[in-house]
């Protein structure tokens, strides 16, 4: 199936992103550099081209814009200075904001669990944050070996303590438009 | 000699990253570096923040550099490398985008000065001491330890929020250090390669895959440990190095698996200064200590 | 006899590391004519040249011999040396002893030995009978004749004139300005390209020394540098005037073609209107030209919504077109694409292309703003077909990057068809006796060190006749061919060497043989007397003649067959 290239994409992206995206010539370091790489279907050069050729349902479907680690590699080593992971970030925001099922569920639902614990408790609690997110993802079992470790070396503090200024921080919640879910 | 800073120990500190709080606490304070610790501090925002609101992700830190004003000295000392580059970014943009500092400024009730400094731990350690000012402390130099210095993404990355204190390709604080205690720093290729961060727990493959080729490349350069400054690249190369990761059980080592002990520099620092921090080190989930006393460096 | 002195070099151990030296000084003393024989490190040096000019004063010598390296490297160092210590430089020879002896047989230090000893043997031999010899001096025309009154037949014509010297130059259509005046806004800032032109064409078409025909062509050439005659023909009023010049040098600046799209059937051939070429979209860009610079589509004239531009096509295809790159296209496509997106603001403008060449100052920013600034969408993958269908024109293409077939629905497309050699190029270039290439561009001499010479003296080369290139290094090859022809005409009269044919005309018989064994066009007979005559600004010594005349009446001075066979006998005798 051939693609038709929609150009009103691009700009959107690259003003939520902050970066400029038009200036991409693929010369594929990014791509060359990222630790994520062997692991995603479209690579951080791909995933900028999808974005030049307007390719939104594509890229914003793909497991791929829910692997980036955020090294920073790609920013740092880009001749034309994009930083592909700010780009991938702007694509998992519209993702979220128009409700596609995204790509990697598990992974999106421990950053919300993750921002969730610090709208309650204004700092990470990891216990009650992997509770959240093991319900919520319906993954009980897997990976929970490290958190198991980490638990018998007394890592993981079973009670939350929670700031003074809540206020403060359900306020920034707000500001920047951060909604609760669990 | 007295250093004053302000501290932002960051959420890990206390919990996963205890290790790295009783080390800094303890090299702290033999080296009269005073850590005045941020009143009410919140979460930077880790990696979930930036990934879903990107507003957000500087918002979280920057009530943090309002609540450092109120501290008074100039530099932030942050351990954590992913506290210190949010904190850094958020600074950043208090510093560029008068929109974004109006809204915090009326959001959070502060006024913005833009004196306090987020710095990581390990920049205050390298570049505000004098080597003879670190080496002075050293009473148990460590009998030539192979250690790769493994400084990981945030530390160095990216330059712009950095403002390049270390070399983002080529980073040299830690293998310095590592001279000034009585190890011996051992040159390798990957120093500052990822570790998988935050996927540890949902795609603890990737993790599995990095951590692998960083342990392989330590082996193969002669190290005998590996010595970082971030707790997710401790928890990583830790915790992910025996195991190949998914279900608790049952748990199957990987084949040829060889022990890599891992390290916080602070650790290091601490044990070359005899300072009492063998208590933490055993709580390492690859114990370091059969390699230490292998070695003759006495807890 | 002549009194022969012999200076055998060691060119360091470059000669002396293979060649016993010491030895080949001994046994040359032992013939009579050697009157002084020596060996020093580096001949060529200021204190080697000192030892030689010294010994012909002291040992009042009538020649020299000098056994080193090639003629090609130091020939003319050591005649200088010669003649500065008042020996005719033609008396002194060179025997190499080095190329063809002691760097090909390094193993063989006997063998090599013997063969230095042999070799100057036999030049001792040539030399006895060498004539004393004077340079040539020719007359010199001081008038350039440039073909083509393009940005560099303009840009070499104004150069010459500029420095006193008349020039005729000669255009084939009604304008001066050639394919420059074709062009809208130039990169890099999208200036007026006309603008630029009129100024030119202004000052050539008032500059005294410059003698312009228009609807022109030349018909003929005759003669050899310096001394051409030129034939050139006139269209006034339907009427064909004829001109004869005499010409001392000539620059050809014929410019280029476009590669017809009849010949790329997969591009549409030609058929489709709203498929157009590279010039074609320049016109309408143009704010004098057809659609008074508005970017129309030919087949409704409403402006295009999409427009797609190809690259490459019929460059860069061994295969089925033309195998090189044609250099402009990838620029001046960015160029027509930001006037476009400036145009038409909610027009969309994509380029399919395989590499980007911006090789100038400032290009690969310009490409960059294409992309950046305007939004111009670069797909890399060289599009495998165009065609017309209800009004949309369709282009096929793959993006290499994601490996995703891409299909554009066009209003518009513009191929950036090769940039070829003129259809009459050969034609011309058999009349001025000078090549062309695989492709129909005129040859350069040497395609590194002599860009605008060719292999005809007096004949240089400015400009896209000779291989696509834009406007700055079409002005820099001009201005360069023109101080070709400055160099020439800064000679009061032109210096041939005297080791070249010359005729007895007592022994010639008029047989015509010498004429087309000649490689360089040298020998005519004479129109009236009936014997063979030496042009002697394009003979080059070679000995073809020599070897076809019947009774010997031509011979190559100081080569004559009576020395070789001299030569011969002397190497024989060392057997």
């Amino acid at each position: 199936m051939a693609i038709q290239p929609d150009l009103s994409f691009a700009p959107k992206v690259a003003e939520l992103s902050h970066q400029p995206v038009q200036r991409c010539y693929y010369c594929l370091r990014c791509s060359a550099g990222c630790p994520a790489a062997p692991f995603m279907e479209y690579t951080p050069a791909q995933i900028l081209r999808l974005v030049q050729l307007g390719q939104k349902e594509t890229l914003l479907r793909s497991s791929a814009i829910w692997l980036c680690i955020g090294c920073e590699t790609c920013g740092t080593r880009c001749p034309n200075e994009i930083h592909a992971g700010a780009v991938i970030d702007a694509l998992r925001q519209m993702a979220v904001a128009e409700g596609v099922p995204v790509g990697e569920r598990t992974v999106f639902q421990l950053h919300r669990a993750f921002l969730d614990s610090i709208r309650t408790w204004g700092r990470l609690h990891e216990l009650t944050m992997l509770m959240q997110y093991k319900l919520t993802s319906r993954d009980l079992f897997s990976d929970l070996d490290m958190g198991l470790d980490m638990f018998r070396k007394g890592k993981i503090h079973p009670w939350p303590k929670r700031i003074k200024g809540m206020a403060q921080v359900k306020g920034l919640f707000e500001v920047t438009g951060e909604r609760q879910t669990g | 000699m007295e250093h004053r800073y302000a501290f932002y120990p960051g959420c890990t500190l206390h919990s996963t990253g205890v290790e790295f709080g009783v080390s800094t606490d303890l090299v702290c304070r033999a080296l009269g570096l005073e850590l005045v610790e941020i009143p009410d501090w919140n979460c930077c925002g880790a990696s979930s923040a930036h990934s879903l609101n990107d507003r957000l992700f500087l918002a979280l830190p920057a009530r943090n550099l309002a609540k450092a004003q109120e501290v008074g000295p100039d530099d932030l000392a942050i351990p954590c490398a992913a506290c210190y580059s949010r904190l850094a970014a958020a600074d950043l943009a208090l510093r560029q985008d008068g929109a974004f500092r109006a809204e915090m400024e009326a959001t959070l009730g502060f006024e913005y000065q833009g004196r306090v400094r987020p710095r990581n731990l390990l920049d205050i350690v390298a570049n505000d001491f004098s080597r003879e000012q670190l080496a002075a402390r050293v009473k148990k130099p460590l009998n030539g330890l192979k250690v790769v210095s493994y400084y990981g993404c945030l530390l160095i990355r990216p330059p712009r929020y950095t403002g390049r204190w270390d070399d983002p390709e080529h980073p040299q604080s830690m293998d310095h250090l590592l001279g000034v205690l009585g190890a011996e720093a051992v040159p390798w290729s990957y120093g500052v390669d990822c570790c998988g961060g935050s996927l540890t727990l949902n795609r603890s493959d990737v993790v599995v895959h990095l951590v692998d080729r960083l342990v392989r490349a330590a082996h193969e350069a002669g190290a005998e440990a590996l010595m970082t400054a971030c707790p997710m690249c401790m928890a990583n190369v830790d915790g992910r190095q025996k195991y190949r990761g998914g279900a608790p059980l049952p748990r199957k080592p990987r084949p040829d698996y060889e022990p890599l002990p891992i390290f916080y520099f602070t650790e290091l620092m601490a044990l070359a200064y005899d300072l009492p921090v063998g208590k933490v080190l055993g709580r390492h989930l690859v114990d370091p200590r059969p390699l230490l006393r292998q070695r003759g460096i006495v807890l | 006899m002549k009194r022969i002195g012999v200076f055998v070099c060691h060119c360091g151990t470059n000669i002396a590391g293979t060649v016993d030296v010491e030895r080949v000084i001994e046994e040359i003393r032992k013939y009579p004519e050697i009157v002084y024989a020596v060996d020093y490190k580096y001949m060529c040096s200021d204190p080697g040249q000192r030892l030689i000019r010294d010994h012909i004063r002291q040992d009042r010598l009538d020649a020299v011999i000098v056994a080193a390296c090639s003629p090609a490297m130091h020939e003319t160092t050591f005649r200088r040396t010669g003649e500065s210590a008042g020996l005719n430089p033609y008396q002194v020879e060179i025997a190499n002893i080095r190329e063809q002896d002691s760097w090909v047989h390094q193993a063989y230090r006997e063998a090599a030995t013997a063969k230095a000893i042999e070799t100057i043997r036999t030049i001792v031999a040539k030399v006895q009978y060498n004539e004393s010899l004077l340079p040539i001096y020719l007359p010199l025309v001081k008038r350039a004749l440039v073909i083509g009154g393009g940005i560099a037949g303009m840009q070499a014509a104004l150069d010459v004139a500029d420095a006193g010297y008349p020039v005729v130059l000669v255009e084939k259509s009604d304008h001066l300005g050639g394919r420059m005046a074709e062009l809208s806004g130039l990169y890099l800032n999208l200036e007026d390209g006309a603008a630029h032109l009129a100024a030119r064409i202004e000052a050539v078409q008032r500059h005294p020394n410059i003698q312009l025909l228009l609807n022109a062509q030349v018909t003929g050439v005759g003669g050899y540098v310096g001394n051409f005659t030129v034939q050139v023909s006139q269209q006034i009023d339907g009427e064909l005037v004829p001109y004869t010049f005499d010409i001392g040098a000539i620059v050809v600046a014929t410019g280029y073609d476009l590669y017809r799209q009849e010949r790329l059937g997969e591009y549409g051939g030609g058929r489709y209107p709203d498929v157009i070429d590279g010039l074609q979209m320049e016109a309408m860009l143009r704010p004098d030209g057809p659609t008074a610079g508005r970017i129309l589509r030919p087949s409704d004239g409403r402006v295009p919504k999409e427009v797609v531009w190809v690259q490459c096509a019929g460059s860069r295809d061994p295969e089925l077109h033309m195998p090189y790159c044609s250099k402009v296209c990838c620029m001046y496509v960015a160029k027509q694409a930001i006037l476009y997106r400036q145009q038409v603001p909610d027009g969309q403008a994509t380029v399919f292309y395989i590499d980007i060449r911006s090789q100038g100052k400032g290009y690969e920013e310009f490409v960059q703003r294409a992309m950046e600034e305007h939004s111009v969408l670069y797909i890399r993958g060289k599009a495998s077909k165009v065609f017309q269908e209800n009004g949309r024109v369709t282009v096929w293409g793959v993006d290499t990057l994601t490996g995703l077939p891409v299909e554009v629905q066009a209003d518009l497309v513009v191929l950036a068809t090769a940039t070829v050699a003129r259809p009459d190029a050969v034609e011309l270039a058999q009349r001025l006796r000078i090549s062309t290439d695989a492709n129909g561009f005129f040859n350069e001499a040497h395609p590194k060190l002599r860009p605008v010479e060719t292999n005809t003296a007096g004949i240089f080369l400015a400009g896209a006749a000779q291989f696509p290139k834009d406007i700055p290094e079409t002005v820099a090859q001009a201005s360069g061919a023109a101080s070709k022809v400055l160099s020439l005409f800064s000679q009061r009269q032109m210096v041939a060497e005297p080791t070249i044919a010359t005729v007895d005309v007592d022994l010639c018989s008029g047989c015509g043989l010498c004429v087309p064994a000649c490689p360089y066009n040298a020998r005519e007979m004479h129109p009236w007397r009936g014997y063979s005559v030496v042009h002697e600004a394009l003979c080059q010594g070679c000995g073809a003649c020599m070897m076809v005349c019947p009774n010997k009446a031509t011979r190559v001075r100081n080569l004559s067959t009576g020395q070789v066979l001299q030569m011969m006998e002397a190497y024989l005798e060392t057997l």
